[in-house]
């Protein structure tokens, strides 16, 4: 690990104007993602900010309904809280399919979004990889890319998001709030958060040098049946060869989001209108554009059959 | 060497095992390390060193959490409980207990960590947080097989003794209100 200098911030805004004057700076929160990462040099912060005192850590109720989700929620907290149980069970069902309870434990709301890739090429720092460093190629194309994305890749990057809560929380439409260093807020409709690699794969979101995500909100309950079924290797403790997370009305109408397809979390308001008529139809509008590897083909497949399964588990 | 190569150290103080300890680190130092190489309790072990295996698996302020992926400097005032401050040789935790009886490891290089998940893990059911195999989100969840299979995977054990693991735990479970 890269020696680096380290601080406790005691406000959002003093995290932000912190992360924006100091070079090479980042916030550090669970750190079960960064840490590891640092400890490969993947990521080489020369000062890190502790961003765990800043009082983010409550679920709050909206007048509208919805949740207010504090940036240091733990993912263990937000499953268990009785609401997100109650109205949004496929986020505390998306949260418990993630991870270990140790890494649950410590792992926050904010960072879970930010996750990075499990690209196995991304890890290995003898590899080529534009997302860790620009401009030095993709040894996943052509690689072993079982794993990785068949929808919204490019030329330059076919890593997958990690995250199942993020699955969970595309298809439920959260809103991200941030604090920037200029002292101004903003709040960023997850659908626009995520970027897709193009020939930047390093740059992942839209948020700016500095800017710090203070809050995750939701808005109010949807109703219907939620379901987050994620297909993976072994049982527990293995990121998704493909997920699906979906709210289903009563009358097959409703919302989904994919994850481990595609560079984000992966959703199709347009393949959404497709719902009563099957899966069939949901995948074809889903994966049109579709770019699989032959390592990764299958999950074009697997992607149907997990949406058949949702749909059928929903119908009861 | 440069000012920016100079290793940045910060003085740190947590509680471990009841004990209040102070220590200046290099801001680098794991939670893991700090036990480890400069507390020298070495009941904990260091296995993948990168929150995989759970082998490095400590109770912080009552949770439990994998010692590797955390930076000592984070846990100021924190009270973090290990192996050692579960039982001793004379006074075993029940769970210690049940692991010799049941027979819940081979090599043992696990086990600390087994041990103080598994601690957590009871807790947790105690408190009403769900699994990924609750059945029902709702309802309080159930001290099943499946349960504790589900909420101990975070601890992998390469001797495979996960049965014995699973009854161990079980036993101790049964034995409390």
């Amino acid at each position: 690990m890269k020696s680096f200098t380290y601080e406790r911030a005691t406000s959002p805004a003093e995290a932000a104007t912190a992360a924006a004057r100091v070079t090479g700076a980042k916030f550090i929160a669970g750190g079960t993602n960064l840490l590891d990462l640092m400890k490969l040099q993947i990521e080489t912060p020369s000062h890190l900010i502790d961003v765990n005192n800043l009082a983010l850590d409550k679920i709050e109720a909206m007048p509208d309904g919805g949740l207010r989700i504090g940036a240091l929620v733990r993912n263990t907290d937000l499953a268990a809280d009785e609401r997100v149980r109650r109205d949004y069970g496929l986020l505390a069902r998306a949260l418990l399919a993630g991870a270990s309870g140790q890494l649950r434990n410590k792992a926050t709301t904010a960072g879970n979004l930010l996750q990075r890739t499990r690209c196995p090429y991304f890890y290995d720092t003898d590899q080529p990889c534009n997302k860790r460093k620009p401009g030095s190629g993709c040894a996943a194309i052509g690689g072993v890319s079982r794993q990785l994305a068949i929808i919204g890749t490019s030329e330059a990057c076919i890593a997958t998001n990690p995250s199942d809560m993020a699955v969970a929380m595309m298809a439920l439409d959260a809103i991200v709030e941030t604090a920037r260093p200029d002292g101004t807020a903003r709040s960023i409709p997850i659908a626009d958060f995520y970027r897709l690699p193009g020939d930047t794969p390093h740059l992942e979101t839209v948020l700016e040098p500095g800017e710090l995500i203070t809050a995750v909100t939701l808005p109010k309950p949807l109703g219907g049946t939620h379901i987050y079924r994620k297909v993976r290797d072994r049982a527990s403790y293995a990121f998704a060869l493909v997920s699906v997370g979906a709210v289903v009305q009563r009358d097959g109408t409703g919302r989904l989001a994919l994850g481990g397809v595609a560079p984000k979390p992966w959703r199709i308001t347009a393949a959404e209108t497709e719902m009563p008529r099957g899966a069939k139809a949901v995948a074809a509008r889903l994966f049109a554009d579709a770019k699989p590897t032959r390592d990764n083909a299958f999950k074009l497949t697997l992607a149907e059959r997990t949406l058949s399964a949702v749909l059928a588990e929903a119908r009861g | 060497m440069s000012p920016a190569m100079t290793p940045a150290r910060l003085k740190v103080s947590f509680t471990v095992n009841g004990e209040k300890r102070v220590l200046e680190l290099d801001t680098r130092t794991t939670l893991l390390d700090a036990l480890r190489e400069h507390l020298h309790l070495t009941g904990t072990k260091k296995g993948c060193d990168h929150g995989q295996c759970g082998a490095c698996t400590v109770i912080v302020d009552g949770r439990r959490i994998n010692s590797c992926l955390t930076l000592a400097v984070m846990h100021e005032g924190e009270r973090i409980t290990t192996i050692e401050g579960l039982g001793t040789p004379d006074r075993l935790h029940p769970l210690q207990a049940a692991f010799i009886k049941h027979d819940g490891y081979q090599c043992g290089y696990c086990t600390p960590g087994q041990i103080c998940s598994a601690v957590a893990v009871l807790d947790e059911i105690e408190a009403g947080i769900p699994s990924h195999v609750s059945a029902d989100l709702a309802a309080r969840p159930q001290l099943t097989a499946a349960e504790l299979r589900e909420r101990m995977s975070g601890n992998i054990c390469r001797c495979g003794a996960y049965s014995n693991i699973v009854e161990a735990i079980t036993e101790v479970a049964g034995r409390q209100p």
